[in-house]
C-alpha cells in the first residue's frame, strides 16, 4: 500500500489560516489501512483544528466525509453537489487524492494533510516499512524476494558496498543492510553463485526517470 | 595481465614486478589550488601515483578530474577517483573522456559514501549505476571502444582501472567473492580500505590467493598512519566499515603523550614491511590524511625509496 504520515497540525493550521468553513475528506484506501487518513483520523483532525482555532478566539466550521477512494473519479463524483460550499477542502488521502480532486473541481482549493512517503506495509503494530520503489521493472526474484532498488540506500545492483557493518547500512545503525540479508539468504540456500553474476546497468526508463508514467490497458478502455 | 592497458606509470611499476607505492590527496574546498600544489609537491617522487579523491565523505570539493589534471601539470601521476553518488552514466562517460584527454591514465571506481554523511545531506543521490557497473563501463570504453549504448567512441580512453575492496565490511565471508566480481568486471588493480586488523587481512589475503585472484589483479594494501588516540577511536567508532582493534589503540596510548604520532608511523612502517612479504600483495596505498608532508619520511623509513623509474 501507499504509506503516508500526517503533517504537523501547525502546518495544516497555516494552510487554512484565512478560511472559516472547511471540509475534511478522508479516503478508505491505503491511508485508512495505515491509520493516517480514514474516518477516525478525519474526526481527530477535525476536533484538533476546531480546538486550535478556539484558542485563537476564532471559530471554524468543519464538515467531514470519507469516501471509498480519492484516486477514482467515480467516488470523487459523490461530493459534486456540495464541494464548492466550503472555503477550502483538506484531503487526508495520499498525494493522488488532492490532485484528482483539483482536476475534478478546479474552482475549489484542496490542501494535503499528509506527506506521502512510500510503498510498503506494516512490519509490526504501528511500524510501516518501505518495500517497493515503483521502478517499473521488478527484479526481486533475482534477489530472493528482497528489493535492492527500494531497500539499499544506494540502490546497488551488485552490493553490498564497503559501508555494510554488522547487518546494518552505513547511513544508520537502525537501517538494515538489504545486501547483507540477500547474501546471507543466498549462502543459507547454497546459491552464492547467483551473486557472482554481474548485474548490468539498470534501465531506469520505466522508473520516474523516464518521465511521468501511464498504464494503458486497452481491453478495459471505453 | 601482462599486456599494457594504459601505459600509466602505476601500471608499468606493477607490471615490471616492483612493489607499488601510491599516495592520496584531497582536492581543495575552493578554487585556490596553492595548498593542493604544496601537497602534490610533498608526494612527488615518493609515490608511483596519487589518488585524487572525489568529494570524499560527501563533502563538496573541487572536481576530482580537475584536481587530477593539475597533478598532471605538476608532474605527479594521478589516480582519478570517481564515485557513483554524484553522476549519472552520461556525466561519468563524459568525465572519463575529459580526464583521459587531460592526460589522466588511472581511475579508481567507487560507490561513494552516502550523501547523508556530508555537508549537503539534502542532495538527491544519483546511483544510476553502481561501482561494479562503473568498472565494467570504463572497461567497455577502453577495450570495446564503445559507449554503454554500443555506439563507437572516437578516441577511446585507455585507463588503468582500479577498484576498492573493504575486507572489514560485512558479511566478511562474501568480501573475497565481491573482490572476484570486481576483477571479472574489469578491475586491473585494487586498493583496499585502511587496514588495522592484520589478522583479518591475512585471512582475507589467504582466501584471495587460494582463489587465484592475485594472478588476475594487483592488490595494494591500504595504510593510514594513526596520528592520535582520538583519531584511532574516531576511526573505530564513527567510520563505517573500519576495524580498529582495541589492542592497537592501547599500543598507541601506551606510547605516551607527545609520542602518539611517532608510534602511529612505527605501526604503519611495520605494516608495510609485512605487506612486502605477504603473498598476493602487490603494493601499498598510503592514505596519509592531511599528513602529506610526512609521506617522504614514511616512504624512506619503510624502504620504499627511491621509486622505480620506468620509462
Amino acid at each position: 500500500m501507499i504509506v503516508a504520515d500526517r503533517k504537523p497540525l501547525s502546518e495544516i493550521l497555516d494552510m487554512i489560516t484565512d478560511r472559516d468553513k472547511i471540509l475534511i475528506m478522508g479516503c478508505k484506501g491505503c491511508v485508512t489501512v495505515c491509520n493516517v487518513g480514514g474516518v477516525k483520523e478525519v474526526q481527530i483532525l477535525s476536533s484538533s483544528l476546531k480546538i486550535a482555532r478556539k484558542k485563537e478566539g476564532r471559530s471554524l466550521t468543519v464538515d467531514q466525509i470519507t469516501i471509498e477512494r480519492q484516486c477514482d473519479p467515480e467516488y470523487i463524483e459523490q461530493v459534486k453537489a456540495t464541494i464548492n460550499d466550503y472555503d477550502a477542502v483538506i484531503s487526508m488521502a495520499c498525494g493522488v487524492g488532492p490532485q484528482f480532486l483539483s482536476e475534478a473541481y478546479p474552482q475549489q482549493k484542496f490542501f494535503p494533510a499528509v506527506n506521502t512517503k512510500f510503498f510498503g506495509g506494516a512490519t509490526s503494530h504501528g511500524i510501516w516499512e518501505e518495500r517497493c520503489a515503483g521502478c517499473g521493472t521488478c527484479v526481486i526474484h533475482y534477489f530472493d524476494g528482497l528489493c535492492p532498488v527500494a531497500r539499499c540506500s544506494k540502490s546497488l545492483m551488485n552490493g553490498p558496498c564497503g559501508g555494510s557493518s554488522k547487518g546494518y547500512c552505513e547511513i544508520s545503525k537502525e537501517v538494515p543492510c538489504i545486501w547483507d540479508m540477500i547474501v546471507k539468504k543466498k549462502m543459507e540456500q547454497g546459491r552464492l553463485d547467483d551473486l557472482l553474476c554481474f548485474t548490468p546497468a539498470k534501465n531506469w526508463r520505466t522508473s520516474r526517470d523516464g518521465g511521468p508514467r501511464k498504464s494503458v490497458r486497452e481491453e478495459l478502455a471505453i | 595481465m601482462n599486456d599494457i592497458k594504459s601505459g600509466s606509470n602505476l601500471e608499468k611499476v606493477l607490471k615490471s614486478g616492483n612493489f607499488a607505492f601510491t599516495g592520496e590527496c584531497g582536492p581543495p574546498k575552493g578554487a585556490n589550488v596553492d595548498h593542493l600544489k604544496e601537497n602534490l609537491a610533498f608526494l612527488k617522487g615518493n609515490v608511483d601515483a596519487v589518488n585524487i579523491t572525489d568529494n570524499q565523505t560527501a563533502v563538496v570539493r573541487m572536481s576530482s578530474w580537475a584536481a587530477s589534471a593539475i597533478a598532471v601539470q605538476e608532474g605527479v601521476e594521478p589516480n582519478f577517483q570517481m564515485v557513483c553518488r554524484d553522476r549519472n552514466r552520461l556525466a561519468m562517460m563524459s568525465d572519463v573522456l575529459g580526464a583521459y584527454a587531460m592526460g589522466i591514465r588511472n581511475m579508481l571506481c567507487l560507490s561513494g559514501d552516502h550523501q547523508i554523511f556530508g555537508n549537503h545531506p539534502e542532495a538527491k543521490n544519483v546511483y544510476d549505476i553502481d561501482s561494479m557497473q562503473l568498472i565494467n563501463l570504463v572497461k567497455t570504453m577502453r577495450d570495446e571502444e564503445q559507449f554503454l549504448n554500443g555506439e563507437p567512441i572516437d578516441g577511446s580512453p585507455k585507463m588503468f582501472i582500479g577498484a576498492a575492496s573493504n575486507p572489514f565490511a560485512d558479511p566478511f565471508e562474501f568480501r573475497v567473492y565481491r573482490l572476484a566480481k570486481k576483477i571479472n568486471a574489469g578491475a586491473d588493480f585494487i586498493q583496499t580500505q585502511c587496514i588495522y586488523n592484520m589478522d583479518k587481512f591475512r585471512q582475507f589475503m589467504k582466501m584471495a590467493v587460494d582463489m587465484g585472484l592475485c594472478e588476475k589483479c594487483y592488490i595494494l594494501a591500504g595504510v593510514t598512519p594513526l596520528k592520535s588516540v582520538g583519531m584511532a577511536q574516531y576511526m573505530a567508532k564513527q567510520v563505517p566499515g573500519m576495524d580498529v582493534p582495541p589492542e592497537l589503540i592501547e599500543r598507541l596510548r601506551g606510547a605516551g603523550k607527545g609520542k602518539f604520532a611517532e608510534e602511529g608511523i612505527k605501526i604503519a612502517i611495520e605494516q608495510i614491511e609485512e605487506f612486502k612479504q605477504m603473498e598476493g600483495v602487490a603494493g601499498v596505498h598510503l592514505m596519509a590524511i592531511e599528513w602529506e608532508h610526512k609521506v617522504a619520511e614514511i616512504a624512506q623509513r619503510a624502504g620504499m625509496l627511491p621509486r622505480p623509474d620506468i620509462s
